[in-house]
């Protein structure tokens, strides 16, 4: 039986007032799916829903205000057929871990799993979806994981392989096709769906974060200064040959490489909730955007490691322009294990960011200008960038942080790698 | 094309960027990523939008040489001959 809750949406999110649901009971919904549209202090945000299932109830309705974590709807979800009752517990237990956004956690820690019966392959929940997501069979994978477990990186290579075999296969479509579509949702009006919220409401939501941060997060900071010259050679040459629309902007390389280096040091990327630091697998990288009106929100873009550079490029356009629109989904708000902020456009040479909780780490990018350079005993100029990391030194400490600002260093003198 | 028609095309399309600003009060030799706060990102989109409606397709080393309305007339007029 899942239970649909007010999702919070962003650290600083106590309450929301539901604009309208987007399914009716007996509707079958599909994990992902948009399901209601929640209104916060920032703005209207489409949730989307976790678990496959049907819709039984709904709770809530339009107009009302709730806290997060008040039940909405009641979703009978696939999973509570007779034929998983032997796996039961494992079900219920990646039902919490997988299906949760991340801060639902906070109520349950995850346990370590039961024993598996052995017929189910051993799969981490994030490996899973991965997998589902690509259309990948977990029984055709060799695990590396811990007890034989398969990982997210097995999948990753699988579906790496995949792509080199040939093109991508759509992925497998997991519930029956969708009834009609509902003729009995409402329509809402445009204006109370999109758009941001008034500037004040959302200092305000700014203010809450950024105090609990410095509230709580022991923040700690470091910087080293990067060579830019072969990377953004390496991107003169990429964008010569692309026609101005498919440009990328120098920040495109420089998140791929962030994602990279998050493999190496996965420390950072994550969360600390209920006094324990909780590394995350996937990799979503949350990026400050601001907003014309004043303001700024950092939605992430979702598995950024396992996306090439046009893809980044592709995904940062969808997710700034969704942004700036005020059409964002409630995944991209909740789903950032770390942030980036580039202040580099400003010609500020440097930025050392508040964390936004409950992640651990936060990167700053600054301008990238021309500077002298000693290397090798001679002086010259190039172009150089100061990268920053503000670690949360409870989950993390310096060595950590030294540790990927030097990766991420190393990462840009090779940028053909990228 | 003349420079009055390049002009309106840029005044067009800098207001659907930054839609809350005035671009005709800008004066000629104003930098307009800063008067405009338009940072890289809209500034691509502001060059791909030059491309569709005018058909110039500019190369990337020559951003730097269009940081002004005076220079982007100047630009585009010799290239829209």
């Amino acid at each position: 039986m899942g239970e649909f809750r007010m999702p919070s949406l962003g650290a600083d999110m106590e309450s929301g007032t539901l604009l309208e649901w987007r399914v009716k009971p007996g509707d079958r919904v599909k994990r992902r799916d948009i399901i209601a549209v929640v209104d916060t202090d920032k703005a209207a945000i489409e949730v989307e829903v976790y678990e496959d299932g049907v819709v039984e109830e709904l709770l809530v309705k339009p107009g009302e205000k709730v806290p997060v974590g008040t039940v909405m709807a009641i979703i009978r979800s696939d999973a509570d057929q007779p034929r998983e009752a032997e796996t039961k517990a494992v079900g219920a237990e990646q039902a919490t871990t997988e299906a949760a956004p991340p801060r639902a956690q906070k109520k349950e820690p995850p346990a370590p799993p039961p024993e598996s019966p052995a017929e189910r392959v051993k799969a981490s929940p994030y490996a899973r979806r991965l997998a589902a997501e690509h259309g990948i069979d977990l029984k055709t994978l060799v695990p590396s994981g811990p007890h034989e477990s398969i990982c997210a990186a097995d999948v990753k290579q699988a579906v790496e392989a995949a792509k080199a075999a040939g093109p991508e296969e759509p992925p497998p479509v997991a519930a029956p096709p969708r009834a009609e579509e509902a003729p009995a949702a409402a329509a809402p009006a445009p204006e109370e769906v999109s758009g941001w919220k008034d500037p004040e409401a959302m200092r305000r939501a700014i203010a809450k974060a950024m105090a609990r941060s410095k509230r709580e997060i022991p923040h700690y900071y470091l910087q080293t200064r990067v060579d830019m010259r072969r990377t953004l050679g390496w991107l003169e040459s990429e964008n010569r040959r692309r026609s101005i629309k498919d440009r990328l902007l120098p920040v495109v390389p420089l998140l791929k490489a962030v994602a990279m280096s998050l493999q190496e040091v996965p420390e950072l990327n994550g969360y600390w909730i209920d006094d324990r630091h909780q590394p995350q697998e996937a990799i979503n990288i949350g990026i400050a955007i601001s907003l014309r009106q004043g303001g700024l929100i950092a939605p992430a873009i979702l598995d950024a490691d396992l996306l090439g550079v046009d893809e980044l490029m592709a995904a940062l356009r969808d997710l700034i322009t969704r942004t700036r629109d005020g059409r964002l989904k409630s995944a991209e708000m909740t789903a950032a294990t770390i942030t980036v902020t580039n202040l580099g456009d400003l010609g500020v040479e440097s930025v050392f960011g508040v964390i936004y909780p409950p992640q651990v780490a936060l990167v700053g990018i600054g301008k990238t200008m021309e500077q002298p350079w000693a290397e090798n005993g001679l002086l010259g100029v190039r172009p150089v960038m100061t990268a920053s990391l503000s670690g949360d030194h409870r989950a993390t400490d310096g060595l950590q942080g030294a540790r990927f600002l030097d990766t991420l260093n190393r990462r840009l003198q090779e940028p053909s790698k990228l | 094309m003349n420079e009055e028609k390049i002009e309106q095309t840029i005044f067009n399309i800098l207001k659907r960027i930054a839609p809350e600003s005035e671009p005709s009060r800008l004066s000629a030799d104003d930098n307009i990523r800063r008067a405009l706060d338009i940072d890289s990102f809209d500034a691509l989109n502001f060059f791909i939008q030059l491309h569709e409606e005018l058909g110039v397709e500019i190369p990337e080393s020559d951003y730097g040489r269009l940081n002004t309305l005076a220079e982007m007339r100047r630009y585009l007029a010799d290239r829209l001959d």
